[in-house]
């Protein structure tokens, strides 16, 4: 998740204050959500993959994949709002469904100094 | 029934080898990359401590999505009647926390970042297994990596 296309100067962090810099407007809540499922073949090898315990990697691929998106529409969102960093950010998970995940990243928009 | 009796006693047995060894195999990983990482610093945190350095900040992440095996399972349902601690389960969770931050520590490793602030955890339950015991966990931990200015030149 290192480096997002597009997020060259949004700072994205999960701190309340930055050292060194100041809040200039608070621009509002922003938010991205992502909801998402792997194809049967993962969820098969993933039940598989249960009876013997161990890492299942479809799965820690498919909740990265679906945190990478989430955080672009945040990244966008803040775009449009004018910020030029996100501060406070939280994430979120919910499983909707068998094998179906929820993921949603919020923070609070801002421009800084 | 007689075929359901093997059926069950081979998923057992093979769980438990199978599970016990990859088990064994991912705390020797995690104890040796925990060394390895034992110069970044992750903190609950959220003040810099003030060494007058200057730091730009990112966000960085580690997920992992870890399973327990059949037997273990059936350990936690036996536990689950007569109520106790369920060891099984509790090195599940340990192994994906310290998995997480494992991760989570190399990404900020990558970024030459020596403190990563404010960690925060989140465990979800991805995977029922049959019934309504836990299949398996996923954690993410992430925080703030603060990247002195100095070595920035390059990234």
């Amino acid at each position: 998740m290192a480096e997002r296309p597009g997020s060259e100067f949004m700072l994205i962090s999960n701190l309340e204050v930055i050292p060194d810099r100041r809040v200039v407007k608070h621009l509002g809540l922003v938010q991205g959500s992502s909801v998402r499922a792997k194809h049967v073949g993962r969820d098969i090898m993933a039940s598989i993959k249960n009876l013997f315990g161990g890492e299942l990697v479809g799965y820690t691929e498919l909740l990265s994949e679906s945190r990478e998106e989430a955080m672009e529409r945040l990244t966008a969102q803040a775009t449009a709002v004018g910020a030029n960093a996100v501060l406070n950010v939280r994430f979120s998970t919910s499983s909707v469904a068998q094998g179906a995940a929820e993921i949603y990243v919020y923070g609070t928009a801002v421009i800084l100094e | 029934m007689i075929f359901q009796i093997i059926i069950f006693l081979v998923l057992m047995v093979a769980g438990y080898l199978i599970g016990s060894y990859l088990e064994r195999r991912h705390y020797r990983s995690i104890i040796q990359r925990e060394a390895q990482y034992r110069n970044v610093v992750a903190v609950a945190s959220r003040q810099l401590p003030d060494d007058g350095a200057e730091y730009t900040q990112r966000l960085v992440t580690g997920n992992v999505t870890v399973s327990v095996d059949y037997f273990k399972r059936f350990l936690a349902t036996l536990h689950n009647i007569f109520g106790g601690r369920i060891t099984s389960y509790e090195s599940l969770l340990d192994r994906a926390r310290r998995e997480a931050i494992l991760r989570m520590k190399a990404e900020a490793a990558a970024l030459k970042s020596p403190l990563v602030l404010n960690v925060k955890y989140e465990t979800a339950s991805v995977y029922k297994g049959s019934g309504n015991g836990i299949g398996s966990v996923e954690v993410l931990a992430y925080g703030t990596a603060m990247i002195p200015k100095a070595s920035n030149h390059g990234v």
